[in-house]
């Protein structure tokens, strides 16, 4: 067993004090691709929020990379890739400005982009196939495009480890097989992956590890288990609301 | 154009030109994170700088800068800690703010006449040493919003990603709200408080109909607060109107102009090449 990228010992989270997450524990070692399981509401996404520090912690302690949450600064080591891109107030952004935000993390406040950088960014867009999309405006890209985007930002900071909430909700089948080909390019390269999904689909292969989280607690951990009931009808179809956003405040988007 | 041989009138332009500039420059993080009225807020707010600096006999720009600086950070305050109650936490700043600058003022020995130039601008009684005050903040501004560019356009357009980045985004949030209120108030003596919000949203409106990326939007945006704040200056100047208002006026009608410009255009295009029907997602299983 290698050393733990990850660990979670006891871990609570509530909003408003009801409980959301109670006594979960769980550890992701380097070059595990680790699946969060579970239904909506059943506090999958708040456990991988918690891990990035999104939402505080009631009771445990979270470990990454050997340092406890509260201390660790070494961000770049970590690429989030949320389960979509924010409206913003319409402004218009291209693809390659959202992907080169990915760099921050390693480049900093004040240092402007240098050719490492720009590379990366190339690298990035081609990984997810969208390196011919670049000087297009987001908002013109289809659903599982801009996912892609997200992805490709995550990739452009050389993350050790990548946190995906719901990279494939919503997603066209061709934009799930390039995920899931830059996933499986990812892991190849050494990576470290803790991802929440609904389902699987073309991502199943890379899957290392399932978690399934059920009402707050982890009901399983070890193999991927076969879709159960309705979910494993081949026409079934994922679309359900996603649980409650952290509530729109005025400066955020 | 003899009027610019004045240099009232030459103050009068720099003074606008600059504020053009910056105005955008600010106005295009406020507008990605859907804040395109808190100019107007803060404007509210520095009035009661201006009210109290008329009252205790100092300079109303410089009580306005200090009083508006901390209602940008009590709200970013409330905002950082936001819940529901955020909504009328601003109301009772942003209507106190204003009912403060009425009542302190009518204490002074101000006139209404005072007032009025800080609520539409006056752009012709700017001295000297206001137009040095305005030139530096207005340099500031720019220099902080293009440099800090890449990082303040990752918080503006995704908070949670920008944290997980390790950016510290509390920092970057109070230093949009800071730079905000100085705006309001180095641009209260050109368009006045009522009207400030104008010269921060509106150059950004019009430019994102035709750009396709932030960082053009944001040139493209400055140029426009530029070209309104000089033709603006020079429409008072030659048809005697209130300058703050017909820098503002330009602006929107610039803005109506790309509006039905690019709906025309886009029209036409259509017409000349009937874009192919969007192909319908594959199914999300393997079917058979």
């Amino acid at each position: 067993m290698s050393t733990p990228v990850i660990t979670v010992e006891h871990g609570a989270v509530g909003y408003d004090g009801r409980p959301v997450l109670r006594d979960v524990s769980l550890t992701v070692a380097t070059g595990e691709v680790v699946a969060v399981l579970g239904a909506n509401g059943s506090g999958k996404s708040t456990l991988i929020r918690a891990v990035l520090g999104l939402v505080p912690l009631s009771g445990g302690s979270i470990t990454l990379f050997d340092r406890p949450l509260r201390r660790f600064r070494q961000w770049q080591r970590i690429g989030y890739v949320p389960q979509r891109l924010g409206a913003g107030g319409g402004v218009p952004a291209t693809v390659r400005e959202v992907v080169a935000s990915g760099r921050l993390a390693r480049r900093g406040l004040l240092r402007p982009p240098g050719t490492a950088d720009r590379a990366a960014v190339d690298a990035a867009l081609r990984a997810v196939d969208l390196a011919d999309r670049a000087t297009d405006p987001v908002s013109t890209l289809s659903g599982g495009q801009q996912q892609r985007t997200l992805i490709a930002r995550a990739l452009a900071g050389q993350p050790e480890l990548l946190i995906l909430d719901e990279p494939t909700a919503g997603v066209d089948a061709g934009s799930q097989e390039a995920f899931a080909d830059a996933l499986r390019d990812f892991v190849a390269g050494g990576g470290t992956v803790l991802l929440v999904a609904h389902e699987l689909g073309p991502l199943r292969p890379v899957i290392s590890r399932a978690v399934v989280v059920h009402e707050g607690g982890i009901c399983h951990d070890g193999s991927v288990p076969d879709p159960a009931g309705h979910h494993a009808e081949p026409d079934h179809d994922h679309v359900h609301p996603h649980g409650p956003d952290e509530p729109a405040g005025l400066w955020s988007n | 154009m003899e009027l610019f041989q004045y240099p009232y009138m030459q103050r009068a332009l720099i003074a606008a030109l600059v504020i053009g500039l910056a105005a955008p420059a600010l106005g295009i993080y406020l507008v990605q994170r859907r804040l395109t009225l808190i100019g107007d807020g803060i404007g509210h707010v520095a009035l009661t700088g201006v009210g109290a600096g008329l009252l205790l006999n100092r300079s109303p720009v410089l009580v306005a800068v200090i009083v508006a600086t901390a209602g940008a950070i009590a709200i970013e305050l409330v905002r950082a800690r936001g819940r529901t109650s955020g909504d009328l936490a601003l109301a009772l700043l942003f209507y106190g703010g204003i009912a403060g600058g009425v009542l302190l003022v009518g204490l002074s020995d101000a006139t209404s006449a005072n007032l009025n130039a800080y609520l539409f601008g006056s752009l012709t009684t700017i001295s000297s040493a206001d137009l040095t005050t305005i030139a530096v903040l207005g340099a500031a501004i720019l220099v902080t919003m293009i440099a800090l560019r890449p990082a303040l356009f990752a918080v503006s357009h995704d908070e949670e990603y920008a944290r997980v980045s390790g950016l510290p985004v509390r920092t970057l949030n109070l230093l949009i709200a800071v730079t905000t209120a100085i705006t309001v108030t180095i641009a209260m003596r050109a368009v006045g408080v009522l009207l400030i919000s104008a010269l921060m949203v509106v150059p950004v409106a019009t430019a994102q109909q035709v750009t396709r990326g932030f960082r053009s939007t944001m040139t493209a945006a400055m140029a426009l607060g530029l070209f309104a704040a000089g033709s603006g200056v020079w429409v008072a100047a030659t048809a005697d109107t209130a300058p703050g208002a017909s820098v503002v006026l330009v602006a929107i009608a610039s803005f109506l102009v790309v509006a039905v410009a690019g709906g025309v255009w886009r029209a036409l295009r259509r017409r000349s090449a009937p874009a192919a029907a969007p192909a319908p997602e594959p199914h999300e299983v393997v079917l058979g």
